[in-house]
């Protein structure tokens, strides 16, 4: 702190901490205190508030707990945000490893254009065009009638269509993770464990992946925590049987007027959220530092 | 080259066929319905090319109205997140390493923090003051986490800088806010442009965060998925396909710019 002041002198310094406090209290640390809050105190009426009822309880959050919709969906959420994870990572692995360890310089500079090219378009545009893609009478069902896999056309939407569309949403945050990782491997380890004798899957599960695993770490945590919270996906993909627990929370907020009940289902899932990046985190050794390159 | 090598190699290509056209095909998709005929956008069965789905998102006051609204946030947040994202790295920068890890650690929690969160506890905070959703808080939310990218950037930069060159302009006696203006400013330039772009992207792009603070604003997304809910036609198909000529004619902009700047430092060095 001192030494800010003694770059910038104390004008500018005053005026930096004064905006870099503005942001971490004011729009970071007081709105989810602020949450907080909200999600420990029941939904009253304002003439009541700050009266005898206005008092802390975990009954918000235990009515998650007891109420057998809401409980499944948000399991629900977390095994398929895990699984959209894996997913993505299984589709990501081969063209990362190809990238980093096989194509030439050449090669590898247009497939990280064409691979750039979808990701800089916005979510909600990627998200319509699987809408598109998997409508009744759209272009998938009218394939795969003609070549004869189906006899009716198919409601994709639903959890499978969300799936899909999240996977693609999500590729790029973790395919590159695991390229800059990969990419520092010595193409020499991998051709020692090949002499030695080593299969190619066991040179991938021994010597690439162990590696590679920051990279790893970091993809998946990232697609599990924007699948988690992505709200836009199951909106537009999604059918009423495959409620994803973002909608549960929008609902609360502006269709069953709860706001408290719906701070409370945030609180939640933020919770959920950072306690998976940072168990994931520990368990592959992997500082913060790195993880938000 | 054995059986096997040729299995794996052919299997190999094949996925790499797949995994392009998952990539691809949603978009081309999604582009070519623009100039269907039919009401719903589709390219199955093609009944007619034509271009009146241009003229009826032209004529749509709706969609003007969703253009500005994206187009005001969007302004202010660079307003406020350019400031504060180099504030912010600078201050980071001149931290003693163990304080550096726990501000570092704050700074980038809104990345960690779900889109959602950080607009329902944006909306929550501010309603104590009783300010509803709105471009306001739409403009708020957005910074807290788009701040994060700009530090980011800001501090990748600043890790290259040489501190000589304040200290030459200081001994040459030049005051403090020269130096930051006259040195340090422009070293951080071309990050910052980058950062506004970035910015500006995001910020346009965000739909998870802005759905809850938007109060009765419409901002393009929200529009879009609207029109998906309440009657999609190909003027929607129009307006996503002038957006992504418009971010991938950006982004080619943007990766030439990044180009030449570095063939000029190579030239240099």
């Amino acid at each position: 702190m001192a030494s800010l002041y003694q770059r910038f002198g104390g004008g500018l310094a005053t005026i930096f901490i004064a905006l870099v406090v503005l942001w971490l209290a004011g729009m970071v640390l007081a709105p989810n205190l602020m949450m907080v809050d909200y999600a420990l105190r029941p939904n009253l009426p304002p003439a009541q508030i700050g009266g005898p009822n206005d008092v802390y309880s975990l009954d918000n959050i235990l009515y998650l707990a007891n109420e057998s919709v809401h409980r499944s969906i948000f399991f629900k959420t977390i095994w398929a945000s895990a699984l959209v994870a894996f997913i993505t990572f299984l589709v990501c692995y081969p063209i990362a490893f190809w990238l980093a360890q096989r194509a030439t310089m050449g090669q590898a500079a247009v497939a990280i254009l064409a691979l750039t090219i979808p990701f800089w378009i916005n979510e909600v545009l990627r998200t319509l065009a699987w809408y598109i893609i998997l409508a009744f009478r759209g272009p998938l069902n009218a394939l795969l009638l003609n070549i004869g896999v189906i006899d009716a056309p198919v409601r994709w939407n639903g959890d499978g269509g969300v799936l899909a569309g999240m996977v693609y949403a999500y590729i790029l945050f973790m395919l590159f993770p695991i390229y800059n990782s990969i990419e520092s491997l010595e193409k020499s380890q991998i051709e020692a464990a090949r002499d030695l004798g080593a299969s190619t899957w066991r040179i991938h599960w021994r010597v690439v992946m162990p590696h590679a695993k920051a990279g790893i770490a970091t993809g998946c945590v990232f697609t599990f925590m924007l699948a988690a919270g992505s709200y836009v996906a199951p909106a537009l993909l999604g059918a009423p049987g495959s409620r994803w627990f973002t909608e549960i929370i929008y609902n609360w907020f502006f269709e069953g007027g709860d706001w408290n009940r719906g701070a409370a289902y945030a609180l939640v899932l933020l919770v959920l959220c950072l306690f998976v990046v940072l168990a994931t985190l520990k368990i592959a050794r992997v500082n913060l530092t790195d993880v938000a390159k | 080259m054995s059986t096997a090598d040729r299995i794996a190699r052919w299997m190999f290509t094949a996925y790499m066929v797949v995994f392009f056209a998952y990539l691809f095909m949603p978009l081309l998709v999604m582009s070519a319905a623009t100039f269907n005929t039919s009401r719903f956008p589709t390219v199955t069965p093609w009944q007619g090319t034509t271009l009146k789905w241009f003229a009826e998102l032209w004529a749509d006051a709706a969609m003007w109205r969703a253009v500005w609204t994206s187009v005001v946030v969007a302004f202010f947040v660079v307003l406020v997140s350019l400031p504060v994202g180099t504030a912010a790295a600078l201050l980071l920068t001149s931290l003693h390493a163990r304080a550096r890890g726990f501000f570092y650690a704050l700074m980038v929690s809104p990345l960690l923090t779900p889109g959602v969160v950080v607009g329902i506890s944006t909306l929550v905070l501010w309603r104590q003051l009783n300010v509803g959703g709105g471009t306001f808080l739409i403009v708020v939310a957005q910074s807290t986490f788009i701040i994060c990218y700009v530090m980011l950037m800001v501090v990748a930069r600043l890790q290259r800088f040489d501190r000589t060159q304040e200290e030459a302009a200081l001994g040459l006696g030049a005051s403090r806010v020269m130096v930051f203006r006259r040195i340090m400013l422009p070293y951080l330039k071309p990050s910052l442009i980058a950062a506004a772009f970035l910015a500006i992207l995001q910020s346009v792009e965000n739909y998870n965060t802005t759905l809850f603070v938007r109060g009765f604003e419409t901002p393009l997304t929200v529009f879009i998925a609207t029109k998906v809910r309440t009657g999609l036609t190909p003027a929607v198909n129009a307006l996503a396909l002038i957006m992504i000529v418009m971010t991938v004619l950006g982004a080619i902009a943007y990766e030439i710019a990044r180009r030449r700047q570095a063939a000029a430092k190579d030239e240099r060095s």
